[in-house]
């Protein structure tokens, strides 16, 4: 029998569509000429650039820190949520459910300039804060999501085997519960670190003066053409991070063979 | 006998459902007691009482004259072994084993023996590091048993244990825990819906039925003398007959009419006089089919018939035969050559014979009941 192409067409068409432009991308960060017209030879130049740039390395720890802490903070909030979101239904579980899901569909813009006039009628000082407060809003959504999903074939047996051995609730959750659904919540923390660090929109309502982070400093420096071949060097750099967290959370929610 | 577990007037409703309805068993110290019953009657309801994940909404659970009513999990010394297994996936055998003595802080050392101790027990030893999904089911049910024992737990709790596996390895672990229980002297509650499960590994069966007991006692006991229609038909295969007492013979024994095919003498298993309607459960293998009338004795049943349906098994044939109204099913043991033998064939008119003393008469009888029997009726 003779296989059909088709499968195979199709995918080399979706990697051609969505690694083109990227593949363009990094070529460029390595191309000596300033233009991306033309190849003037392989250079690490723009990379060494980077490195003299104390705007950038600012703006990136921004984001780092802006991530670790949303990341963390939706950890604890979106697992607590979805263990919430496991009780029996009723009315206000269902609404519960419905605003948990909404932000993952919310427009950015909206959710930017709710968060903004928030912020504004609370008196909060824009800074680092509120854009870790901001980043948490959507990232605990996707937190929620995936322990959801994780406790959808959860074997609560075990946790009351647990308790069923001399295990407090405490003791079982520590135990049982908890190194269980590791792999599930970790993987939300990934989702969710990400998300904050490539963040653009909602960012950029409610970052305060010099509180820069690595998408509102890029979206800046777009402007000035001299530094377009810097950015195409760290979108490199982060599209090789990215690759890394995204390939650890997939291996982290791969189905674990079951204890069945 | 003082009692060592004791169900005192439990009763567990969801919603306007009695799940468990005023139930009361007394378990010895040290039995195998087996919790019988159909699907959805609530016998994993009564083990999660008595385990503390559930609480009765009336009634009080002791153990060892104690009230463990108000008592979680944790604090009842008694282990459960769920249908599921519900092994930590996250740990291996031998920490799974050690889980419960870790918990309870045993001295290492202390929780090496034990542990070690029970992966004998159940023959693990060569399989401890492995996790839980690197384990055949048998091995996963085995480690569930010694996670549980090694608590050395006061009553053992065991769920459908075997459910979840085929019937040879069933067989064998049936074997094995019973073997088990004979080491280490624990009572065990044993919950199944397999007659051949509870009849082979009990001291003691509760047949349980829509929330209640209908009868506990011995296997032998529960087999030959069903109380109920329920527990007739729920345990091995029985003909259900009625009919009128005419005539106390003496005290032990009555006349009977039945509809269809005249006088039969009966046991008075129960009080009975003159006139009382009785039904009357007849064992398939209690029923002797002969080509010729019997000679008949004053305690012996003799009745004429004519095989309907034959079915060969092997070992023994079943018959149905039809008498009057009734079609009876009687069962043959071979323990003769049969390709020899000129056994009953279909068509053939026979005698179906049996003893008073080998008939039982039901204290109630729910015609629903026979819905419960593995005996086709006419049409199929
Ligand atoms: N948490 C619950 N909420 C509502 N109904 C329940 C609950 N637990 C059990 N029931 C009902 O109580 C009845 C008895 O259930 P139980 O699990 O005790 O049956 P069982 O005898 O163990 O049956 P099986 O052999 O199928 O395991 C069932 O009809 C079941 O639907
Ligand atoms: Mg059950």
């Amino acid at each position: 029998m003779k296989k059909s192409r088709l499968p195979f067409a199709t995918l080399l068409l979706v990697l051609v569509f969505f690694y083109l432009p990227i593949g363009f991308l990094v070529l460029n960060s390595f191309n000596n000429s300033r233009y991306a017209s033309k190849w003037n030879g392989f250079s690490t130049r723009w990379y060494e650039r980077l490195t003299e740039r104390d705007d950038l390395v600012a703006a990136l720890g921004n984001s780092l820190k802006i991530a670790t802490g949303a990341s963390l903070a939706s950890m604890v909030l979106g697992t607590a949520a979805a263990f919430a979101l496991r009780h029996r239904a009723s009315k206000l579980q269902d609404a519960h459910r419905l605003l948990v899901a909404v932000p993952l569909v919310l427009p950015d813009i909206l959710m930017g300039m709710s968060l903004l006039l928030l912020f504004i009628s609370f008196g909060l000082k824009l800074s680092l804060f509120t854009i870790t407060l901001a980043h948490i809003t959507f990232c605990l959504s996707y937190v929620a999501l995936v322990v959801q999903a994780r406790l959808q074939d959860f074997d609560f047996n075990a946790v009351e085997a647990a308790r069923d051995l001399g295990a407090t609730k405490l003791q079982a959750f520590v135990k049982v519960t908890l190194p269980l659904l590791a792999p599930g919540i970790l993987a939300g923390g990934l989702l969710a670190f990400t998300l904050s660090i490539d963040d653009y929109v909602i960012t950029y309502f409610v970052k305060g003066p010099g509180s820069d982070t690595l998408p509102t400093l890029v979206y800046a420096m777009i402007k000035k053409s001299k530094d377009l071949p810097v950015i195409n060097a760290l979108s490199s750099i982060m599209l090789l991070v990215t690759f890394a967290v995204v390939a650890v959370s997939q291996r982290l929610t791969r189905p674990t063979p079951s204890s069945i | 006998m003082a009692s060592y577990l004791r169900f005192e007037n439990v009763t567990r409703r969801f919603g306007s459902f009695t799940a468990v309805d005023d139930v009361n068993i007394d378990i010895q110290q040290g039995e195998t007691f087996s919790l019988l019953g159909p699907s959805g009657c609530g016998k994993t309801t009564l083990l999660r009482m008595a385990a503390g994940f559930d609480k009765p909404d009336a009634g009080r659970i002791l153990l060892d004259g104690k009230d463990i009513t108000p008592l979680p999990p944790d604090k009842r010394p008694v282990n459960t072994v769920f249908q599921s297994y519900a092994l930590f996936p996250h740990l291996s055998v031998r920490d799974n084993i050690a889980f419960g003595p870790k918990i309870a802080k045993w001295p290492q050392d202390a929780i090496t023996r034990g542990v070690d101790e029970m992966l004998d027990l159940i023959d693990l030893k060569a399989h401890a590091g492995k996790k839980p999904a690197q384990l055949s089911g048998g091995m996963k049910q085995r480690v569930a048993i010694a996670r549980a024992l090694v608590n050395k737990p006061k009553v053992l709790l065991l769920d459908e244990p075997l459910a979840a596996l085929d019937l040879k390895l069933r067989q064998r672990l049936l074997v094995e825990l019973d073997a088990i229980h004979d080491e280490v002297g624990i009572t065990f509650i044993y919950v199944t819906h397999d007659q051949g499960e509870a009849m082979s590994i009990s001291d003691r069966i509760a047949v349980m039925n829509k929330g209640t007991i209908e009868q506990v006692g011995p296997p032998a006991e529960i087999y030959e003398a069903p109380r109920s229609s329920f527990v007739a038909a729920f345990i091995g295969d029985t003909n259900f007959l009625d009919g009128r007492v005419t005539e106390a013979i003496d005290p032990r024994f009555s006349r009977c009419e039945v509809n269809g095919f005249g006088s039969i003498v009966i046991d008075n298993d129960k009080p009975v006089t003159p006139g009382d309607r009785v039904h009357l459960s007849l064992r398939p293998e209690k029923l002797l089919v002969s080509r010729e009338q019997p000679s008949s004795s004053d305690l012996e049943n003799a009745i004429a018939g004519k095989v309907e349906d034959v079915i060969y098994f092997g070992s023994h044939t079943r018959y149905w035969v039809r008498c009057g109204e009734w079609r009876l099913c009687a069962e043959m043991q071979h323990r003769k050559y049969q390709l020899d033998e000129q056994s009953p064939k279909w068509g053939d008119t026979v005698w179906l014979r049996w003893h008073a003393n080998d008939g039982f008469l039901l204290e109630q009888y729910r015609a629903e009941d026979e819905g419960l029997l593995t005996l086709p009726d006419e049409d199929s």
